[in-house]
């Protein structure tokens, strides 16, 4: 229907940075005809460089096309050049809001053809980075959001406790975004006594800050009119289109990897699925404010009941020797030499491992043919899948509901592109 | 009166310069950038402009949207060969006299994805004046390469590019 309408064009201008309209010639329910705008990809509305065509009927959207790829970074390719325990590296950089929960969608499904399990303390570790990452990832959508629908202070509010979660990945990790903590055969490092005080000390203030954050905004009548019945997306179309995470759950669907197919433990762990039958952007809104306040419990109890013990699987052919041993130890310094010249090898075969990310079913795929080096890695990225409804909830809706309702869908475009 | 009495007369009130000094000054402290947000960089970036770490207190606070009120372009995540024109175009958009800030390794050489889909270096199709390392940088890396920049157009005056 688009190419019709590409057909169609008579006239063509820019109106503005990023928005060109041209005439299709199509007649529109108010007397006026169809035009077709193009909505990006350099635009500040729509979390980085998504494009969409957009054909209006005066300032209703009648067709959203997204146009995807401006951030395509050959990521899936890159796996397959480098040896399995570098992959990790660039995992963390396709969904770059989420970098432990593409770590473990990686490590999980490797772990699953090596046949290992790790020990109790590093799936608590990555339960703990996991669910600082949720809290962080949904803290930029509020921030950002907010800014969308004019409560420009949000971002101040929710950056301040981002810092204090990048904060800690940097004591955990060394590194602020990209931790890479999480990796096949366990973690990179045992938490710091420093990490466990810092960590103690966020669950004991995040709940009264997710409470200012509702304080600015759950009530507020301005927010309220922009995202109340706008982005309606039924159950049953949410379901048909693949949409998973808060797009799922904010249409009344119960479904979460953590309870559905747990993994990591978190069968162990006490926490509710949150859920809203309101299906639109307000329901999708306080979906997330509460997945955030969940996460806060997560992490208490995974702060509590910290087991002790290795953070690593006991396998020198997988993860390097400590570095004391290779000092006294001539094993040691070839499993290293061996490790970091031509890696391990995985046995042949295919696994799929799924984590639930702060955007939905983040899953891995990965085939095996023996060698060092991945066959070949797919991703199943939630932003993706989770663009698809996106004409769905615009529909019918004014121009500058489509911003609130983009901003509602949370879709990181690194990780659509990868 | 005579040139002496008149400077006496006026005393500390009035400062001298050239007019090339005064308008490097001007340039370079309202520096407006261009929040040209690609990946990863780009979350760090506006990290910069919250109250942490604060860009306001270097007068570039203001991100504009529109290339046509901007006078420094920071490419803030990997550019992709699609985006490469579009990124191209807009920096064409800007008017001079203008600068551009290559925040992390992506935009500066491709960073750890040599492969067919990414720009190896946003400096191959438009001129850089700062690169900024890491991956990705700090928000206090950016102040300091703001910094070094602001530094440099002073120095320029009225003239920047020859």
């Amino acid at each position: 229907m688009a190419d019709a309408t590409a057909e169609g064009m008579t006239d063509t201008g820019t109106i503005g940075q990023g928005v060109t309209v041209s005439r299709s010639g199509e007649q529109g329910a108010f007397g006026g005809e169809l035009l077709t705008i193009n909505f990006g990809p350099h635009h500040p509305s729509t979390h980085g460089v998504l494009r969409l065509i957009v054909d209006l009927d005066g300032e209703q959207v009648r067709r959203l096309k997204p146009v995807i790829g401006y951030l395509h970074t050959g990521i899936e390719k890159q796996a397959e050049a480098l040896r399995w325990q570098q992959v990790v590296v660039v995992t963390d950089r396709h969904d770059y809001l989420s970098p432990p929960f593409n770590n473990l969608s990686y490590a999980l499904a490797v772990e699953k053809l090596l046949g290992v399990d790790v020990p109790p303390r590093a799936d608590a570790l990555r339960v703990i980075m996991c669910e600082l990452t949720r809290i962080s990832s949904h803290l930029v959508w509020l921030g950002t959001s907010g800014i969308e629908l004019g409560a420009s202070t949000m971002l101040m509010y929710c950056f301040r406790e981002r810092d204090t979660i990048l904060d800690m990945n940097e004591e955990i990790s060394g590194f602020r975004m990209h931790t890479s903590f999480i990796r096949p055969g366990g973690v990179l490092a045992d938490a710091t006594p420093r990490f466990l005080d810092m960590l103690d000390r966020f669950c004991n203030a995040m709940p009264a800050n997710i409470d200012e954050y509702e304080a600015l905004l759950t009530m507020n009548p301005i927010f309220r009119s922009r995202t109340i019945g706008i982005g309606r997306l039924p159950a049953e179309d949410a379901k048909v289109l693949g949409a998973t995470g808060p797009m799922l759950r904010g249409s009344g669907v119960a479904w979460d990897l953590r309870k559905a197919m747990p993994y990591s433990g978190y069968e162990n762990y006490d926490f509710e699925i949150a859920t809203s039958d309101l299906s639109d952007c307000y329901g999708r809104y306080l979906v997330r404010i509460k997945e955030m306040r969940e996460s806060v419990k997560i992490l208490r109890q995974a702060l509590d009941r910290l087991p002790d013990g290795p953070v690593n699987i006991d396998d020198r052919k997988v993860l390097p020797p400590p570095r004391e041993e290779l000092e006294t130890s001539m094993e040691a310094v070839i499993h290293h030499f061996k490790l970091f010249t031509e890696g391990y090898t995985v046995p042949v075969g295919d696994a799929y491992a799924a984590v639930e990310s702060g955007r939905g079913e983040n899953g891995c795929y990965v085939v095996s043919d023996g060698t060092h080096k991945p066959r070949r890695v797919k991703f199943r990225s939630a932003s993706f899948v989770n663009l698809q409804p996106l004409e769905r909830m615009a529909l019918n809706h004014m121009v500058a509901d489509m911003v609130a309702i983009i901003g509602s869908a949370d879709t990181v475009l690194g990780d659509v592109d990868r | 009166m005579g040139v002496e009495a008149l400077a006496e007369s006026l005393g500390q009130n009035v400062l001298t310069t050239t007019l090339g000094k005064l308008i490097g000054w001007g340039r370079g402290n309202s520096v407006w950038p261009l929040q040209f947000g690609l990946a990863c960089c780009a979350i760090e970036m506006i990290h910069t402009a919250t109250a942490g770490v604060d860009i306001a207190r270097f007068g570039s606070e203001a991100m504009r949207a529109s290339p046509r009120q901007a006078d420094m372009m920071i490419v803030s995540g990997r550019v992709s060969q699609k985006m490469a024109p579009i990124l191209r175009t807009i920096y064409d958009q800007m008017p001079e006299p203008k600068w551009v800030i290559s925040m992390g390794a992506c935009a500066s050489t491709g960073g750890v994805f040599n492969n067919y889909a990414l720009l190896q270096g946003v400096d191959k199709i438009v001129p850089v004046d700062v690169y900024i390392p890491g991956c990705p940088p700090r928000p206090e890396d950016l102040l300091n390469a703001l910094m070094i920049l602001q530094e440099r157009i002073k120095a320029q005056g009225i003239t920047p590019r020859q």
